[in-house]
């Protein structure tokens, strides 16, 4: 195995400690933490993925995910706040 | 020798990342899970991400990098502001804090301005 693929299996490995979060989590927003870093996991997973096969679409699939998981992460925050989406 | 320091930085930020998951599994309550994992796992990122640009910039594919670039500067402004609005959120629905804290002010500061 070269380095890259020692460093996608660490990334898996912390997104399996992510979804085990996100499936035990005794509250909603344990769950909602979870999906955050998730998220950021993803970002650095589809970049170095990127890097290893030399095509860069990857990397706008890692920006959008940067920015999606972002606004999902405020709208779930304003739902636990017990506000409307617009308030 | 540029290929080192890439790879030392891509280490650097998957030994960040794996800790902030395993602070994500082992921490008692949501408050300091939210601590553990956003730090850990943003600061991870852009490690990451920086090794990556400096691993593009080598093999001659700037492209990829400076979008690199763009996703750390993104992941650094958009995580600490989620992680905050979880934070208050859990706080403002009721979650308790574990029952080993010391201090609550956010609670204490609501009580002072209630009076």
């Amino acid at each position: 195995m070269t380095f890259f693929d020692w460093a996608l299996a660490a990334l898996l490995l912390a997104s399996f400690l992510c979804l085990y979060r996100i499936g035990r989590g005794p509250t909603a927003p344990d769950r909602i933490v979870a999906i955050d870093i998730l998220g950021t996991l993803i970002v650095g997973f589809c970049c170095i993925y990127g890097l290893v096969r030399q095509r860069d679409f990857y990397m706008n699939i890692a920006m959008a995910w940067a920015l999606l998981s972002f606004i999902g992460t405020i709208a779930l925050a304003k739902y636990l706040e017990g506000r409307a989406y617009d308030d | 020798m540029t290929e080192t320091i890439a790879y030392t930085i891509i280490g650097i930020g998957l030994a960040f990342d794996l800790f902030g998951a395993i602070g994500l599994v082992r921490l008692p309550d949501v408050y300091n899970r939210v601590q553990a994992a956003t730090k850990c796992v943003t600061l991870g990122t852009c490690f990451i991400l920086v090794g990556v640009l400096i691993h593009a910039l080598h093999t001659g594919d700037p492209a990829l990098g400076v979008k690199a670039l763009l996703c750390a500067l993104f992941v650094i402004l958009t995580s600490p502001v989620g992680a905050h609005a979880i934070a208050r959120g859990a706080h403002i629905a009721g979650v308790r804090l574990w029952e080993g804290s010391v201090a609550d002010k956010y609670q204490e500061k609501q009580a002072s301005e209630e009076h």
